[in-house]
């Protein structure tokens, strides 16, 4: 397709596997999702085993979605991208890249088991234990050689922005997975080997915490996922970028930005308030950072808006950018102190978050995926673009029942907890909230379920399609788009 | 530099590099998103003039509104004291009796009382007060073991049941059965004579109405009618403490004369104020029709 | 624009573009970071904090094991509301010796920051095994294999390891560790040697075992010291503004 293709031998085998354990752990987050979300509902679910508690549980559905799923979405992306756009293959080759990729499904398995047994940190996003957090450690430097190594071999003068943010990710989650860690492991001392505790305490720690865990959001799940919209965005839409301006800008602003917005997870709580100011003020200067983003998404299709008519798999990369907009809202709003004193520790919060990590990443990653599981297995075309389609429903209309159901169970949960009576006293026990939730569990867990299904039906598709199948029916060649 | 073209659907230049087929325009910034950046930014320096902001080695910048998070609080706490003002001074003052017979603070009591006993008490007594059966006693009847005048009820929530605190009721039943108190066989015959009197079936001269007069009336009292001051259960009627749902009673009865249970309730006093403590037992008199 | 011709030294060189992204990426932690070890207003002065007992320390691990942190915040924010449900607002200084902290970002149970005191041990015995024992509204998960023996090999050790983070253990309190571990399970006696070490911890058994330490026992010495060791009636509220 590319003018200037001189037949670079691209090492595909690696990017392939990372497609395929994405998809596989994909469904295993989602399944653990949806079934906490049950257990919330219906506690016997639990079913009285140390090893299916939900606060076992949760680690492995958050750590399963956002590091299994995530992280092979982002290695398979990046390292697909990166030789592409840079005109090299893989620095280190597949060599390399297959000590990355067995490495690092290893370590998905080795933590979820020290989850289940009860081996924890404590810290959230951050859970493995010391021996983890070193493995970690190691495979994080060899996938930094490998990528810039590879843009160091590119034919290409510039690197493209697809790799900023990419490279921007890898460096800064190097960084702060280094910086909430810092923990110092028991056996040293002659205490249990499976346990650490960390070098900061209290207010300190949970300051180094949401420092971390903020910008685990703001890299791991939005600046390596606004790489993926770079390259995939304009390549399946066949349109140049919007603006090469607007990337630089808001490139640098995000990044620099995001670093600082930690504490609004930590409005009101015993952090000094001048921090909490920062935090605040600065997640809302990350507005527009962040809007820039969409914008260069949703403008990079003026000229092809019919895609999304006939290409499925255009519409769930166009509807993720319009999700990553509309969490990047609603996060600097509930970052407004006064926002945040009724939405934290509510269901608001964790609605806003399936809103970014549903609508924005897995989207985001479902269209990657239906654009690369053909072009890497030498398929025309997806085994069948009505799957697509059907996927696309069901997943969207599951999402809206999930988020919607926690906005209000979140915001009754929040308007319930400080609820006076006309004579001055609370008007609500605390359980009687509890209660209250139950309906919005249901709910919440039945728009889980579709969208497990919606993977499903990915799966299947992909199945297919490697095979080697064709369905019959009409189909739109994705290529065939208007001028 | 490699060739810019004119992109013909928006009429912008590219910037003339090119990857794996994708180009990018040379669009200037939107002038309504730099003009909204912008003003994001001067709110925050705004708000960082007016706020707690910024930090130095050992000080931070206290804004030109002297905020604290804290203070403001105090100051919501000294305004809510204010408007409560009124009938808080007459709590202060009354008994729980006054409180009862003022229908203005009876109201606010029984609305205030609901709601501490459901953040508080109903973890034990369950909603409502309907308890949890062979664990913790139902208030919300007219049975009541350390009494149900409403200076009694206040003063077990006070200083609550057999915890640390010296005022707590105390007094504790003795394991009969075990050692060389009362044989196997005694403590059968005594738990159905036990039985019996909960059913109000009690046949004169069985061999276990004997033994209960020697030996539990001290507390229990003639007839198993029971003593608030040693906090020892009636046990002429059906209601029971330590009777589990699917447990027969004289099951139950024989595990407390040979391994005593004894409940526990910690003294709120410290914990909840005297106000509340008040309002708390004028709410659970209310319950179950208290004496 | 000649910001964006400059910006062609970034792009075309990894090694500008990773200097440029890292400096850009450092500042903000520094800055909001560094001056909460510094400034001396920030953990405030009060007394009674002190490292939790051997006991409450292993039971502290088991709350961070079982994750209760994924439904139960350790921080009670200074609103009328909260305070008035759950006790006076959290202060940093309550959290000091916390490695790691567990304030918690969720709340589907209530707060636990001031649980210390508010039922008794026997409730939390029932409430753990079965919450719905108790509170049949709740959505709790049971813990019943917390009944089991508390494997505390290595508790001198793990004391130890805190020590090196900061938490200041005396070498006579790591020493005795194990003992002072047992002696709070099953001992009520008030003037147990633990206690000089660590006042106001929980004596006694828990469980109903009192030959045996149980996770249970340790767990519910962990809850039941939540919250009290500050006595704030003796707290001035001006000295703890920031
Ligand atoms: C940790 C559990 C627990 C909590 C919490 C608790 N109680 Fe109790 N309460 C008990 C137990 C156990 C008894 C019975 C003691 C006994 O066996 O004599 C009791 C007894 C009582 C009694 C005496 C009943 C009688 O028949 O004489 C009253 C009144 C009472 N509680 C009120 C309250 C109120 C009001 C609260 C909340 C402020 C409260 N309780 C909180 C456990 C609890
Ligand atoms: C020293 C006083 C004392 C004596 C003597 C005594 N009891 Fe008790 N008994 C108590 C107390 C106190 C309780 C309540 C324990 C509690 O509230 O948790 C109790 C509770 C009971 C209960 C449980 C009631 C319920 O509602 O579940 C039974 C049954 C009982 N006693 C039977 C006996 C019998 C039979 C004897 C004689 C062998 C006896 N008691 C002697 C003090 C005594
Ligand atoms: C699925 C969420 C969930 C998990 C996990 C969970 N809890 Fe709870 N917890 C609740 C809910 C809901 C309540 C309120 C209802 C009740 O009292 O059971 C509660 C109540 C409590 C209470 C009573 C608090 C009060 O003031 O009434 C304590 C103590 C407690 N939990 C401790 C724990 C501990 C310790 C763990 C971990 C071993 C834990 N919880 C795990 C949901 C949870
Ligand atoms: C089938 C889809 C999913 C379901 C049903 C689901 C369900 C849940 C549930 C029930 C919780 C716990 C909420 C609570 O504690 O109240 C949760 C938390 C979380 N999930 Fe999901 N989830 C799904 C997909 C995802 C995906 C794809 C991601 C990320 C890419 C994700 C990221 C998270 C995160 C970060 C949290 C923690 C939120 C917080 O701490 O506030 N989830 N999810
Ligand atoms: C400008 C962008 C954003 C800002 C300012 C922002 C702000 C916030 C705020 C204020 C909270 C609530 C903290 C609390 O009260 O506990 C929050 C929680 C969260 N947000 Fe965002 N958000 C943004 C974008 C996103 C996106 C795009 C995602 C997902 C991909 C996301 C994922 C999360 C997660 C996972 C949490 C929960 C953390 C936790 O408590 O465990 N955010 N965010
Ligand atoms: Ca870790
Ligand atoms: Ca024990
Ligand atoms: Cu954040």
């Amino acid at each position: 397709m590319s003018s200037n293709t001189e037949a670079t031998p691209y090492c595909e085998d690696v990017v392939k596997k990372f497609v395929l354990a994405a998809t596989f752990w994909g469904v295993v987050g989602f399944l653990a999702g949806d079934f906490i979300a049950w257990q919330l509902a219906f506690p016997v679910l639990n079913l009285d085993l140390e090893w299916t508690t939900f606060g076992r549980l949760r680690p492995v559905h958050t750590s399963a979605v956002i590091f299994a799923f995530g992280g092979n979405i982002l290695f398979s992306t990046s390292l697909y991208v990166v030789q592409r756009t840079s005109r090299a293959s893989l620095f280190g080759g597949s060599g390399l890249g297959n000590v990355i990729f067995w490495n690092f499904q290893a370590l998905i398995v080795v933590a979820a088991l020290t989850y289940v047994l009860g081996f924890s940190q404590g810290q959230e996003y951050a859970e493995p234990e010391w021996w983890i957090d070193l493995w970690l450690t190691v495979i994080w430097v060899l996938y930094l050689i490998a990528f810039a190594g590879t843009i160091m071999k590119r034919k290409e003068p510039h690197i493209y922005v697809a790799n900023w943010f990419f490279f921007s990710m890898i460096l800064t989650v190097a960084m702060l997975h280094l910086g909430n860690n810092l923990a110092v492991p028991a056996a040293l001392f002659g205490g249990d080997f499976m346990k650490s505790y960390n070098i900061f305490g209290g207010v300190q720690n949970a300051m180094t915490q949401w420092w971390y865990g903020h910008n685990a959001v703001g890299f791991f799940l939005t600046a390596g996922f606004l790489g993926i919209m770079y390259y995939f965005v304009p390549k399946r839409a066949e349109r140049p970028v919007y603006s090469y301006r607007l990337s630089i800008v808001h490139f640098w602003a995000l990044i620099f930005l995001y670093i600082w917005a930690g504490p609004h997870h930590l409005h009101y709580t015993a952090l000094p308030d001048w921090a909490q100011t920062l935090g605040m003020t600065f997640s809302i200067m990350l507005w527009m950072p962040s809007w820039g983003g969409m914008i260069n998404g949703l403008m990079t299709l003026s000229g092809a808006w019919d895609k999304l008519r006939t290409d499925p798999v255009m519409r769930f990369l166009v509807s993720s950018v319009a999700f990553y907009g509309m969490s990047t809202f609603e996060g600097p709003m509930m970052s407004i102190k006064a926002v945040n004193s009724l939405s934290h520790y509510t269901d608001w919060t964790v609605g806003h978050v399936h809103s970014g990590a549903l609508g924005w990443v897995a989207f985001v990653s479902f269209g990657a995926l239906y654009y690369l599981v053909p072009k890497l297995w030498g398929r025309k075309e997806l085994y069948s673009l009505k799957l697509v389609g059907v996927h696309f429903w069901v997943a969207t209309v599951g999402i809206v029942l999930y988020i919607t159901a926690m906005w209000i169970s979140g915001i009754m949960q929040g308007l319930m907890w400080r609820a006076y009576d006309n004579l001055g006293f609370l008007q609500y026990s605390f359980i009687e909230t509890v209660e209250a939730m139950h309906p919005y569990y249901v709910i919440r867990a039945m728009g889980g379920l579709l969208f497990v299904l919606g993977a499903l039906v990915m799966v299947y598709n992909f199945y297919k399609t490697i095979k080697g199948d064709v369905a019959d029916e009409v189909m739109q060649p994705s290529t065939a788009g208007a001028r | 530099m490699a060739s810019m073209e004119k992109d013909s659907v928006s009429g912008q230049m590219t910037t003339g590099h090119e990857w794996d087929g994708i180009k990018e325009l040379n669009t200037p910034l939107p002038k309504w998103w730099v003009y909204v950046f912008w003003a994001t930014v001067i709110w925050a320096v705004a708000y960082w003039i007016a706020m707690p902001a910024w930090p130095t080695i050992n000080d931070y910048s206290r804004g030109m509104l002297g905020y604290s998070s804290r203070a403001d609080l105090d100051n919501e706490l000294k305004a809510q004291k204010q408007a409560r003002g009124a009938w808080l001074a007459k709590f202060q003052t009354a008994s729980v009796e006054d409180i009862a017979k003022d229908k203005t603070l009876l109201n606010y009591a029984l609305v205030g009382g609901k709601v501490s006993f459901g953040e508080n008490c109903s973890a034990c007594h369950g909603s409502g007060g309907v308890g949890v059966a062979g664990a913790y006693p139902r208030l919300a009847d007219d049975e009541w073991i350390w009494g149900g005048t409403l200076a009694e009820i206040e003063q077990t929530i006070k200083f609550g049941v057999r915890n640390e605190h010296a005022d707590s009721r105390q007094s504790e039943m003795l394991p009969f059965g075990t050692g060389d108190m009362l044989s196997a066989e005694q403590v059968g015959q005594l738990a159905d004579y036990v039985v019996s009197l909960s059913t109000k079936t009690p046949a004169a001269g069985s061999p276990g109405e004997a033994i209960f007069a020697e030996r539990c009336t001290a507390c229990h009292q003639e007839g198993g009618v029971g003593s608030k001051d040693l906090g020892a259960p009636a046990l002429n009627n059906a209601i029971w403490l330590w009777k589990g749902n699917n447990q027969a009673a004289k099951d139950m009865v024989v595990g407390q004369i040979t391994k005593p249970k004894h409940g526990s309730m910690p003294a709120w006093a410290g914990r909840l104020d005297d106000n509340t403590i008040k309002m708390l037992a004028v709410y659970v008199h209310s319950l179950g029709g208290g004496q | 624009m000649s910001v964006f011709k400059h910006h062609a030294k970034l792009e075309t060189n990894v090694f500008f573009l990773a200097v440029g992204i890292l400096l850009s990426v450092i500042v903000g932690g520094l800055v909001e970071v560094v001056p909460l070890f510094t400034i001396e207003s920030t953990i405030e002065k009060v007394e009674g904090v002190r490292p939790y007992s051997p006991l409450e320390q292993a039971g502290r691990d088991i709350y961070v094991r079982e994750g209760c942190y994924n439904c139960h915040s350790q921080m009670i924010r200074p609103f009328k509301d909260e305070i008035e449900r759950y006790g006076h607002y959290s202060l940093a200084a309550e959290s000091k010796y916390d490695h790691p902290f567990q304030w918690a970002s969720k709340r589907t149970g209530p707060d636990l920051a001031r649980v210390g005191g508010k039922y008794t041990n026997d409730w939390h015995v029932r409430h753990m095994i079965n919450p719905r024992d108790v509170v049949p509204e709740s959505v709790m998960p049971g813990y019943p294999h917390l009944m089991r023996p508390l494997n505390y090999a290595g508790i001198a050790g793990n004391l130890t390891a805190l020590k090196v983070v900061g938490v200041p253990y005396t070498d006579a309190q790591i020493m005795n560790a194990k003992k002072d571990l047992e002696e709070q399970a099953m001992s009520d006696s008030p003037d147990a040697a633990v206690l000089k070490s660590y006042p106001k911890a929980k004596m006694g058994d828990v469980d109903g075992n009192p030959k045996v330490v149980t996770e249970m026992d340790a767990l519910v010495a962990y809850l039941q010291v939540l919250g009290t060791m500050v006595d704030f009636t003796t707290v001035k509220p001006e000295k703890i503004y920031r």
